[in-house]
């Protein structure tokens, strides 16, 4: 069951009922760790498909686990207590019991061992995160309201464009359209134009907004960053060999009226695929350049 | 101090004995009873509002599509709906029961300063107004969230300046409150009753109270520089400007973060007193569980960053933050541990009270495990801003803080009016808030993880299944609430009497229960001795 990625199978083709039973047997006996798919399986994190989506759902599921580990033996202890010590069964209250400052000692101690368990490893991948060096290919995303804004940098120079909500979606979205939404493709999930980034290469964003906050999120690349007016966001990612689709996601950071109407997608393409995409984008340009259609953003601004 | 207020008693005794008539007794109320049960009504009218708003939040997430409401209406909600929760609901009725039991358990004649107690409570009313009636300006309410974030704030229409006076008169009286919690507690406590032999929800507003005027002036200082920016032309958080939007971000929540605790740690108090009464065993590690309120709330001066860790922060900030906030599962361990110690070998029984204290322990404790799980930085970064961490946060202040709130008042509401109320309907609505609690927010985990942003009103369509189940949880327990109101309008009007200890057979300890229920309008003029 696809859900960010919605391509390859249709998630709502899928009897509910029987979804509906499936996760919540999963998620009351606690199977959510087997669920080893690339995108989510509509009740955990996605598997993803670069390294650090891999790396950030190990340390999920290690902490989830931890935390059913701990749980299961104090809620374990609690429930004990409330079966056995209770007064309608005779228990008589033990006033002596108040302090003992061994036991207290001791569960100060073992958490915090517990903390540095599983600090080690995030500090890790923090420090895998951060480090943007040795990009292949940047672009620079602009967010506004309520729309993205892909400048390519590097290989793809010049090609620079907007991605909206597609037509579909916004025409089902609108109060009262008479529309059902299950109607329409990828509904919310689509736009009229993808970011296109090869697989395989180290691709690197560099975020900011023309007005308000945004923030950009594809949960399969576990890439997620703020776009905030004045600063410059950094974030990289690599898209295995292979994984080549289309990847969605969504503005995370409330934006405004149409926060929820301003998808992120990405399209993964083969480098030989990507390249191919570059040129055509570059001589569509230079034709739009020619016949006057599309005069530069610089003449834009002098003619005011 | 408490010496002398006690042989001064004997004087007002005889010209102000009992309550004025009429409106008079509430406008001009300097009775610390009084003015505790104004500010619960308040409380529950606000509780009942922002519940009104979620439910309507609710209504239009049933099903993907937007229905009943345009998308800028649905962010008026929901910002609305955590104002009104978070400063008319939670925070009054904390106050409310501080007005109502610290003097009580303390064994004062009343708070410090009643007259500065009457203006901290007759602020809030004005202050809602004001609020709520920004729905009716052109523009509408405010729709940036409840965090303000600028630009975005700034783009509010003429309901701004109102939202900014009102978010000030709403600090104003926070600050008044906390001021006197502090006063009657240093000063008017019993001769006899040192701090450590205080009882725990006493000393947890103790602390709450200095978090409090701590952190509210800083609140004010950054709506105010909101203020400046929207009408004076400053550029506090205008990057165009050279101003700094994430400036914002690190000054709100270096009051958002105590602000939680605000919210979570008299509730801890309660919950403290409610679980050695109906263990029949006295509270497990009471000094230690004093020691961890307090270092809890020395951390939450620490840990601001964590809420920001996707907005752009660098790698040793990262890092600090999220060891920071990882230490606050120790103490908070530490009293988790501890009231299950309470319970270990005790004699239990369940009423009213003591069921939303052990689904306190349980649910607040889930809350706790995805707190954990957001402190882990490069996981926060999937987590950040969906629907996982609207669950954890409303683990942690429904069943957390309202949860602890209810528990006060069914543990106190005899005292209050002298009846016991019933406890069938009582238990009722226990039931039906623990089971229709979890209906609600369990399936919103599921949603953040597969991908759910939060503050959206229409999402794509698998995320439909647990929407629906979590609609028909919300609207569930919203109705449940309305057994809440029933039961305490029932206990006030009548009912069986309710004796000076009220839980027979159990032996609850503090001085409140030495008095009779009701307790009088006028209790300890002679300051009881403690030994």
């Amino acid at each position: 069951m696809s859900v960010i990625r919605g391509d390859h199978d249709d998630s709502t083709s899928r009897p509910r009922a029987i979804a509906w039973a499936r996760a919540l047997c999963l998620a009351t006996l606690g199977w959510a760790a087997q669920a080893e798919a690339n995108t989510s399986d509509g009740y955990n994190l996605p598997v993803g498909v670069t390294s650090l989506s891999r790396d950030i759902y190990t340390l999920h599921m290690e902490v989830f686990w931890i935390c059913v580990a701990i749980a299961v033996a104090v809620f374990g202890v609690m429930i004990y207590a409330l079966v056995k010590f209770r007064h309608s069964q005779g228990a008589i209250p033990d006033t002596t019991l108040v302090h003992s400052t061994k036991v207290e000692i001791i569960w100060t101690i073992i958490p915090v061992a517990i903390l540095v368990v599983m600090a080690i490893p995030a500090a890790k991948v923090i420090l895998m995160m951060e480090d943007t060096r040795n990009s292949e290919l940047s672009i620079r995303v602009t967010g506004y309201q309520w729309k993205w804004e892909y400048q390519y940098m590097d290989a793809g120079e010049g090609i620079d464009f907007f991605s909206t909500l597609s037509r579909d979606s916004n025409y089902a979205r609108q109060l009262h359209s008479g529309i059902d939404p299950n109607t329409v493709p990828n509904y919310l999930l689509d736009v009229d134009k993808p970011m296109v980034i090869p697989s395989g290469t180290k691709v690197r964003l560099l975020l900011t907004s023309q007005d308000v906050i945004h923030a950009w999120w594809v949960p399969d690349f576990g890439a997620k960053r703020s776009a905030v007016p004045g600063f410059v966001n950094e974030l990289w990612f690599k898209v295995d060999p292979g994984k080549e689709g289309i990847y969605r996601g969504q503005c995370t950071s409330l934006c405004g009226r149409d926060h929820g109407f301003m998808p992120v997608v990405v399209d993964v393409r083969t480098p030989d695929d990507f390249k191919k995409w570059v040129d055509e984008q570059k001589a569509a340009s230079k034709q739009a350049a020619a016949q006057g259609e599309q005069p530069p953003p610089t003449a834009l601004v002098l003619s005011k | 101090m408490a010496q002398s207020h006690a042989s001064d008693a004997a004087h007002h005794d005889d010209h102000h004995d009992q309550p004025a008539t009429g409106i008079k007794r509430w406008l001009f109320a300097t009775n610390h009873k009084d003015i505790g049960t104004m500010y619960l009504v308040f409380s529950l009218i606000m509780f009942f509002i922002g519940g009104a708003m979620a439910m309507l939040i609710r209504a239009e997430l049933f099903q993907p599509g937007l229905q009943l409401m345009q998308p800028e209406f649905f962010n008026q909600l929901t910002t609305n709906h955590a104002l009104v929760m978070i400063f008319g609901a939670v925070m009054p009725a904390f106050v409310g029961l501080a007005n109502w039991m610290v003097p009580l358990q303390v064994g004062a004649p009343d708070m410090a300063l009643p007259r500065m107690n009457n203006f901290s409570f007759w602020i809030l009313p004005f202050a809602f107004t004001l609020l709520l009636g920004t729905f009716f300006v052109p523009g509408g309410a405010a729709a940036g969230g409840w965090t303000l974030y600028p630009p975005l704030s700034l783009q509010t229409g003429d309901s701004f300046p109102m939202l900014i006076f009102a978010i000030h008169m709403m600090g104003i009286s926070s600050i008044m409150g906390a001021i006197n919690v502090i006063v009657t507690i240093m000063n008017m406590r019993a001769p006899g009753m040192t701090l450590l032999k205080m009882p725990l929800f006493a000393w947890s507003w103790l602390i709450t109270a200095y978090l409090l005027i701590a952190v509210m002036p800083v609140l004010a200082g950054s709506v105010t520089m909101l203020l400046t920016d929207h009408f004076f032309k400053t550029s506090f958080f205008n990057a165009a400007g050279g101003g700094d939007p994430i400036m914002f971000e690190h000054i709100f929540w270096f009051f958002g973060h105590p602000e939680v605790y605000i919210m979570i740690l008299p509730a801890f108090g309660i919950i403290s007193e409610i679980l050695p009464t109906f263990s029949r065993k006295p509270l497990f590690g009471a000094t230690s569980m004093i020691y961890a309120i307090a270092s809890i709330a020395f951390l939450s001066f620490i840990v601001w960053g964590h809420h920001m860790f996707a907005d752009g922060m660098p790698v040793a900030a990262q890092l600090f933050y999220m060891m920071s906030t990882m230490l606050i599962a120790v103490p908070t361990g530490v009293k988790v541990f501890n009231w299950t110690a309470t319970m270990w070998r005790g004699s239990l029984s369940f009423e009213p009270p003591m069921l939303f204290a052990i689904a306190f322990l349980f649910l607040f404790s889930i809350g706790g495990f995805s707190g954990l799980m957001l402190a882990i930085v490069p996981a926060d970064f999937q987590y950040n801003q969906t629907y996982f961490v609207v669950a954890h946060f409303h683990y942690v202040l429904v069943p957390g803080a309202i949860f602890g709130i209810m528990a006060g008042v069914y543990y106190w509401l005899p005292k209050w009016t002298g009846h016991m109320y019933s406890m069938a309907l009582a238990k009722t609505h226990f039931w039906l808030s623990a089971i229709f609690i979890n209906v609600l927010f369990f399936p919103q985990h599921f949603l953040g993880l597969a991908g759910m942003p939060r503050r959206i009103p229409d999402y794509a369509v698998q995320f439909t299944d647990w929407n629906m189940v979590s609609s028909i949880g919300g609207f569930a327990f919203g109705l449940s609430q309305v057994l809440f109101a029933i039961v305490i309008v029932q206990c006030i009007r009548g009912g069986k009497k309710a004796s000076a200890k009220v839980w027979e057979g159990t032996n609850p300890t503090g001085l409140e229960w030495t008095l009779p229920s009701p307790a009088p309008y006028h209790s300890f003029s002679t300051a009881p001795e403690i030994h």
